[in-house]
């Protein structure tokens, strides 16, 4: 009996309805056991709570613009009265351009905004990996030199604007990017010394890199702005941008020179040996041999490093220099606008998360690619 | 130093990063205000004009000194209290005082204080890096109040404190309580106490070395002061450079005397200034007034509690 | 036959060659660039050293560590210790110093422990609770640090006043004014006993480790809870009942501009507090997570396998090993929180930044103030170090 059963073809038993298909995965990934099921209520209560919250205040009471009073400034008193029910756009519709582009002369605003674009597709370029050959540097050096002339004009018609006036987002990416061009060969320069055989170059750039490790960016943006002016002789002077540029260029190749130091480390001794083995010079093997592996091993910990930079110039709001949040402190000074910090805090905040989370997002699939690469 | 800016073509000049009155710039970018009137006048003494003259660096309390000792600016025209130690360690020059003024508190109408001493226990805003903080300090030792600081760096967070409640009064120069005051939406809400606790002499600071720069920042004070006395006006200066006999009036004018070649400038330097710019009494309504300032200690001192004094011109 | 044993390749070193006085010499090449590099950064140096010394002397710029002896004036909001505006420069800022501590102390504990539960979140079945978790890890990771303590400050200045504090209990107020909550009067008995419990756990610490040789000899686990509730809870108080059981409560209450007593926490400090560690803590959450991914599932299974309980496996097995890989990364961290503390200049809360910047403001001698700050936080990074590097090496794999 038990042959005659067994030879008889049976349908394969379909497998229970909740454990494929999506309430398959529901119960898997939401509800395997009732504690999970208990956690899963409760949090998705209080997502659903507070984004009903935060919709209301962002979008369904929110102000967007105030209308003038009969001296024809703006009259704030609507948001105020709607204060901690609903958002007050108003402040960013009327203030937007002081916050991206600061004191710079109104009319002009066009050159601050194509540099931003400048620098948004310098990023673009720079990301992709058809363009990661030496040429890159030159398009670095050409872009950068554009900015530069149309930040300061003087030149095809453009007015001067001399660099007391800039500010905003322009000034923010400024600083970043001037920061990393030239914390970079630095850096290299650094981490290349750092591993050297002769003990007193090593020295010298251990103790750099520990120093500027060890203290904050804080006290080396003070020293920018009050005890470099006495190191130079009398009548040198360097204004105040391009001194807290050179804190943040020697902070940043600090930095830098360890991540760069780090792909040093992570390449094989072969490859040394090998380059050795061929008779090239100490030169000639590291541009030819060492570096451009290496630096292709440190491009994620890289965008990772300017991303933490990126975020860091903010701190130059400290040392009175006009970048994105500074400029977003000083449009709600005038008092009709006062209190609203919170709306401007939001808006800034969105700015650098569009710049952070790309890249970020950016350098997590890069690092996936590369180890996959290596890893076949 | 004179001949240096000549050669540069324009005076840099140091002023706060926004204090309404003295130093703001106003919807066009373009700065106005007390101490900026006297970046123009040294301007216009040296240049006969303020066209394009004078280049604008806004300085926070805490680099406005190593700006002027390391050469960024000129001069400091910059609500700065003279004091002792600041004259003598600091490697710079007060030129003269032209602003009396003192510190004071201000309190929410609300909290129905009338004078300092009831502010026992109270939280104060302050700003750290100014004679304010070390003022508060020694007021509270003295009359035995007990206060709460709190010590925040920017002006405008400062003032945002106190608006917010986190603190019961605030503290800095009366000058500077009246302009946070009228800057406000319903200013009768906020009243400045009537206490003044200390003595702020402001004045003009040069570097120190320069005395020729520095006679020639002094004595556009005076010229200033000495130009309201005789009722010199920006209307009718013109008019008396040439027909006023008083010798006085006509050496500051520069008809005879030569006074301005002695100090390496032109002889109609404060005609010129004062064409512009006004007198003392002129650029003080014009900025002052509109804040609800008196002018107190301020007057010339041919006015009762007037302090304002200018040396002879001769 | 000797001459056999000896491999030829890691035997003796080479003949040292002699010094060849020519520029195809590798290690005469060496000591020039040596001597190159050496003199030209001493150069720079000497010549900024020499401008600078110039420039103080012009601009009479006055110089030395007298100013510290001087009455500082300047007052100052939050103490640890006896603090007064007579007090000279040097106590103000030691007040600094031990608000830096305070403030990235307890933040390292606090981001650490907040760091780890959402490192082992993200990783949680739960797919609501790990989407949940990533996603406040990438939005604090991507806001500059200094926007979000302005955040945080802008949001505890909007608490309403003191007259309409929030008082979820009985001597607890949270307004704009801190969060304040009930405490008891200090007295003598209360060191004796803090002094008993700290002696109780060092004396712990002894005892469990006792407990664990013995437990290798014999096998046998022992309880180490009995011995430690003893040490650090019953002797001390104890001690306190038998001096009196001194114990006054101090509530704190709203008496005229502000509430008196009790202990407070500063809108300052605690926005800093709770920057650094919301900030800090998704930083430390990915190292955490890495560090378990970085177990093998193997050894989960094979402990699970010897019968221990999913805890024990936790605690025995995979976190001494996760540990290797989370230390180094940690240590950055907590040398991040440390520094990064240095921010409290922005929101008034006075660490030694803001008391060495507003000293160097009043005297003039920003040499001096800069050189204080920089060498206070090289002496804590370099201590932080330190330990971790001890801590380190105590946990590494000790390999045969």
């Amino acid at each position: 009996m038990s042959i005659t059963t067994d030879s008889l073809p049976v349908a394969p038993r379909l497998a229970p309805a909740l454990s494929v298909g999506w309430l398959g995965w529901v119960r898997a990934n939401l509800f395997s056991s009732w504690l999970n099921s208990l956690v899963t209520i409760a949090l998705a209560y209080f997502i659903v709570k507070y984004a009903i919250g935060f919709v209301d205040w962002a979008f369904v009471n929110a102000i967007w613009s105030v209308p003038n009073d009969a001296a024809g400034r703006p009259d704030t008193s609507s948001c105020r009265d709607n204060k901690g029910l609903g958002a007050c756009w108003a402040v960013i519709n009327e203030k937007h351009r002081f916050m991206l582009f600061g004191t710079y002369p109104y009319e002009q605003h066009w050159r601050p905004a194509v540099v931003c674009v400048l620098f948004v597709g310098l990023y673009i370029v720079s990301a992709m990996r058809r363009f990661w050959r030496m040429e890159l540097a030159l398009i670095w050096a050409a872009v950068l030199t554009v900015i530069a002339v149309l930040m300061w004009g003087g030149v095809l018609g453009m007015p001067y604007v001399p660099q007391e006036r800039w500010g905003g987002l322009p000034i923010t990416l400024i600083l970043a990017t001037f920061g990393l061009a030239f914390a970079f060969p630095l850096a290299i320069l650094v981490a290349l010394g750092r591993r050297s055989k002769l003990p007193a170059i090593k020295a010298l750039c251990v103790l750099y890199v520990e120093l500027i490790r060890g203290v904050p960016l804080i006290s080396l943006l003070f020293m920018a702005s009050v005890m470099f002016p006495l190191f130079l002789p009398e009548g040198m002077n360097i204004d105040k941008l391009l001194r807290a540029q050179i804190a943040i260029i020697l902070f940043a190749g600090a930095y830098l020179a360890e991540v760069v130091r780090g792909g040093l480390q992570a390449l094989s001794k072969g490859q040394y040996e090998a380059a050795e083995a061929l008779g090239l010079s100490y030169w000639q093997k590291t541009g030819l041999i060492i570096l451009p592996q290496a630096l292709r091993l440190v491009i994620p910990p890289l965008v990772n490093t300017f991303i933490g930079f990126f975020k860091d110039t903010s701190l130059v709001l400290i040392i009175g220099i006009f970048d994105l949040l500074t400029a977003g402190k000083t449009a709600i000074i005038e008092p009709m606008w006062q209190g609203f910090a919170v709306e401007v805090y939001v808006t800034i905040g969105l700015i650098y998360f569009v710049f952070c989370f790309a890249m970020s997002q950016y350098s997590a699939k890069l690092e996936s690619e590369l180890n996959h690469g290596r890893r076949r | 130093m004179i001949d240096t800016i000549r050669a540069r073509g324009q005076l840099l000049c140091g002023v706060s990063t926004g204090l309404a009155g003295f130093a703001q710039p106003n919807s066009q970018g373009v700065w106005a205000g007390f101490d900026v009137d006297y970046c123009r006048a040294v301007a216009i003494a040296i240049f006969g004009t303020e066209q394009n003259r004078v280049r604008y660096v806004p300085t926070t309390a805490q680099v406005r000194f190593t700006a002027l000792q390391s050469g960024e600016v000129d001069m400091l025209s910059r609500n700065t209290t003279w004091t002792l130690s600041r004259d003598t360690s600091l490697g710079l020059d007060f030129t003269a005082t032209n602003f009396y003024d003192g510190q004071g508190f201000m309190v929410k109408r609300s909290l129905g204080v009338t004078a300092a001493r009831q502010l026992d226990g109270a939280t104060i805003c302050v700003q750290p890096g100014t004679t304010t903080e070390q003022n508060l300090a020694d007021w509270a030792r003295s009359v035995r109040v007990n206060i709460r600081p709190v010590v925040i760096e920017r002006l405008e967070d400062n003032i945002a404190a106190y608006l917010a409640g986190r603190c019961d009064a605030y503290t800095t120069d009366v000058s500077g309580l009246a302009a946070s005051r009228s800057a406000q939406q319903v200013p009768a809400d906020h009243v400045i106490l009537p206490d003044v606790i200390s003595k702020e002499p402001l004045g003009v600071l040069v570097r120190h070395g320069d005395q020729r720069f520095a006679d020639l920042v002094r004595w556009v004070h005076f010229g200033l002061l000495a130009a309201e006395e005789f009722g010199i006006t920006a209307e009718n200066a013109a008019g008396l450079a040439t027909t006023d006999n008083r010798p006085e009036v006509q050496r500051i004018l520069g008809r005879t005397g030569g006074l301005g070649q002695m100090m390496g400038v032109d002889n109609a330097w404060m005609l010129n200034v004062i064409r512009t710019l006004g007198n003392y009494g002129e650029i003080s309504t014009r900025n002052l007034a509109p804040l609800g300032l008196q002018r107190g200690p301020n007057a010339l001192w041919t006015t009762p509690g007037g302090l304002q004094y200018a040396p002879p011109f001769r | 036959m000797s001459d056999t044993a000896i491999d030829p390749r890691y035997g003796t070193k080479p003949p040292k060659r002699p010094l060849r006085l020519s520029w195809g010499d590798e290690r005469v090449r060496g000591i020039v660039y040596q001597i190159l590099v050496v003199g030209i950064v001493g150069s720079i140096a000497y010549w900024l050293f020499s401008n600078t010394m110039h420039n103080l002397e012009v601009r009479r710029i006055a110089t030395g560590w007298g100013f510290l002896e001087r009455e500082a004036g300047l007052p100052i909001a939050e103490f640890l210790i006896p603090y007064d505006p007579t007090d000279t420069y040097l106590r103000a800022l030691q007040v600094g110093v031990l608000n830096t501590l305070k403030v990235a102390v307890i933040g390292i504990v606090l981001a650490t422990i907040l760091g780890t539960i959402l490192g082992v979140l993200k990783l949680s079945k739960n797919w609501l609770v790990s989407r949940v978790v990533g996603a406040y890890i990438e939005i604090v990771r991507d806001l500059p640090l200094l926007l979000q303590l302005l955040f945080w400050y802008a949001l505890l200045q909007g608490l309403p006043g003191p007259r309409q504090a929030i008082h979820p209990a009985t001597g607890v107020f949270l307004s704009n004014r801190g969060l304040k909550l009930p405490f008891f009067e200090w007295e003598g008995p209360h060191n004796w006993a803090l002094l008993l419990m700290l002696i109780g756990a060092v004396g712990t610490y002894f005892y469990r480790r006792a407990a664990r040789a013995k437990q290798m000899a014999d096998g046998q686990p022992r309880a180490i809870w009995p011995a430690a509730t003893v040490m650090m809870l019953v002797v001390p108080l104890g001690a306190w009942y038998a001096m009196g059981a001194p114990f006054t409560p101090d509530i704190p209450a709203l008496r005229g501009f502000n509430f008196q007593g009790g202990l407070t926490v500063s809108p300052e400090f605690f926005a800093l507090l709770l920057g650094l560690t919301l900030y800090t803590a998704g930083f430390i959450a990915e190292i955490v997570r890495a560090g378990i991914l970085s177990v093998s599932q193997g050894q989960w299974e094979a402990a699970e396998a010897l019968g221990l309980p999913r805890g024990r496996v936790m605690n025995l097995v995979v976190l001494p090993q996760a540990l290797r890989v989370i230390i180094p990364p940690m240590t950055s961290q907590f040398l991040n929180i440390t520094k990064n503390s240095s921010l409290a200049v922005a929101i008034g809360y006075q660490d030694i930044v803001s008391i060495a910047n507003t000293t160097l403001n009043q005297t003039g001698q920003a040499i001096e103030g800069i050189a204080i700050i920089m060498v206070v936080y090289l002496t804590i990074s370099l201590s932080i170090s330190l330990f971790m590097n001890w801590y380190n090496s105590k946990i590494a794999l000790v390999e045969r």
